[in-house]
């Protein structure tokens, strides 16, 4: 199969030939190729196109796999509904304040996790 | 890299690959510029991407507008053969109180003085450009058509392109790690990738720029303020225009790509925080459901932290550094440096070159925390 034909990022169609032109143009982490391309923003975050970009890196590169700089993992881990995440807060924090993106005193703020 | 530069640029962001191209485009050899990770690893690459003219200060519209028009032919001002992606699908701005809507009347007349092409619009008016905005509360809003957005990794990438077509060295995953001085004036960058001697250096590191000043005895007073925004899955489009809301401090928009990118801004205690919280995520949800509540149904994809480099009066701080001459830095943009970039990059240039510009530099002085001259600004977020 040709590279045009070989789908690396079946979220955002990018094939592996758009891989191959972006280390060809000097990009050498999956950040930055993600970041060009749209490879790995779609629903699935990157679960299968992340490896398969990681391999034409290390290929590309001649570094082992486990040296390839990783992409970083971001939540949430699946898709979830705005309205779902609305109402979680809603829930916890009734009335005016909830619906101004200001501080809630003592609620929002400072290292969150 | 090569053994010496006459100017070393530490920062792979908008601002630091914008100021690389001007200098470059200007006639200066032998610029290098440094970053500790890729081009855009930093603030750049996690802003929500905004461009507006609707500023409520002579300046910051003034230089917001000058932008505009280089954002508009940025891939043929710079020779990118990709798209940057601007989408001039204008701003919404809306106000929630009767204070705020007396103040944008005010904005708007700075904004007509200088040829800024906005308007008022009563909720009735606002509802008929995005037919989905919730009207409780709303006291009326400010429009213009040639706000709107672009992608920061393309126009960050058009101008360091270009920057390097004229003989710009790039060094990425290169930081900056101190200085040599000698005679009171800068000799040299050290970095991770060895030393560099530097005729000129020009500190573009954003919330990591005061540590990076104080390393030659400057005192720059920008701290580090986490940020966060979320995107969505990507939706037939919706609504062509920015919606923002300062009193709700929200702002959303939907992408080319047919995602929403979307951010709320509570104020933090000072942190180089990077991480994304469940707080925001929820908290966001929240306040835009209510706004715009047809985005309940759409599924969020991805969140992320940036950091605003904040200033005391939320506008940027561009000086020499008094204790160590031709140090400069360029740094407390405040969330909103990628629109103001293009333009704050040609002042820096100009200004390096001995060239006019119809901007003073040192308007943006560090002087002005001292004197009470202050830049400013009623409309931020």
């Amino acid at each position: 199969m040709a590279d045009k034909d070989i789908i690396i990022c079946r979220c955002e169609d990018i094939t592996r030939e758009k891989i191959l032109e972006c280390i060809a143009e000097g990009y050498q982490t999956i950040d930055e190729i993600k970041r060009v391309t749209r490879a790995g923003m779609g629903p699935c975050q990157g679960r299968t196109c992340r490896l398969l970009i990681a391999q034409e890196l290390s290929r590309a590169y001649g570094v082992p796999m486990e040296e390839v700089l990783m992409s970083t993992f971001r939540p949430p881990t699946k898709p979830v509904t705005m309205g779902t995440l609305a109402d979680a807060w809603l829930e916890e924090y009734e009335g005016e304040a909830a619906v101004s993106g200001r501080a809630i005193d003592g609620k929002e703020g400072g290292n969150g996790e | 890299m090569k053994k010496g530069y006459n100017v070393v640029i530490i920062g792979g962001g908008i601002v630091g690959c914008a100021t690389a191209f001007e200098l470059a485009k200007r006639g200066v050899k032998d610029i290098l510029l440094i970053e500790r990770r890729f081009l855009t690893a930093g603030a750049t690459g996690r802003c929500g991407a905004g461009i507006r003219q609707q500023w409520g200060s002579e300046l910051n519209a003034s230089i917001a507008l000058e932008s505009t028009h280089i954002l508009e032919n940025l891939e043929e001002y710079t020779g990118y053969d990709k798209s940057v992606e601007l989408h001039q699908g204008g701003y919404l701005l809306v106000a929630y109180t009767e204070k705020e809507w007396e103040q944008f009347q005010k904005n708007l007349e700075v904004q007509h003085r200088l040829g800024i092409d906005s308007y008022a619009l009563t909720p009735e008016e606002m509802k008929k450009k995005v037919p989905y905005l919730n009207l409780d509360g709303v006291y009326g809003g400010t429009f213009c058509q040639k706000d709107g957005h672009a992608n920061p990794f393309h126009c960050t990438q058009a101008y360091a392109l270009g920057a390097k077509r004229m003989g710009v060295d790039i060094e990425t995953y290169c930081e900056a790690t101190g200085f040599r001085m000698a005679g009171g004036a800068i000799a040299g960058v050290e970095t991770t990738k060895g030393y560099v001697e530097a005729k000129t250096v020009i500190n573009c590191a954003n919330t990591r720029a005061p540590e990076l000043a104080k390393m030659v005895g400057e005192d720059v007073p920008v701290y580090s303020e986490r940020h966060q925004a979320l995107v969505t899955e990507p939706v037939a489009p919706l609504i062509d225009c920015m919606v923002m809301a300062f009193s709700r401090s929200y702002y959303v928009q939907q992408t080319p790509h047919g995602s929403f990118v979307m951010g709320i801004g509570p104020k933090e205690t000072p942190s180089h925080n990077f991480k994304s919280s469940w707080q925001f995520l929820e908290h966001n949800c929240a306040v835009m459901c209510e706004a715009l509540p047809v985005l309940r149904n759409l599924r969020v994809v991805r969140q992320w932290a940036g950091q605003y480099d904040m200033s005391p009066d939320a506008n940027p701080i561009i000086d020499e550094a008094e204790s160590c001459k031709n140090f400069y830095y360029m740094c407390g943009f405040s969330g909103h440096g990628f629109m103001v970039s293009p333009r704050v990059a040609i002042m820096m240039a100009n200004h390096l070159c001995g060239m006019e510009d119809s901007l003073d530099i040192r308007r943006f002085g560090k002087k002005r925390f001292e004197t009470g001259e202050l830049l400013l600004e009623p409309a931020v977020v």
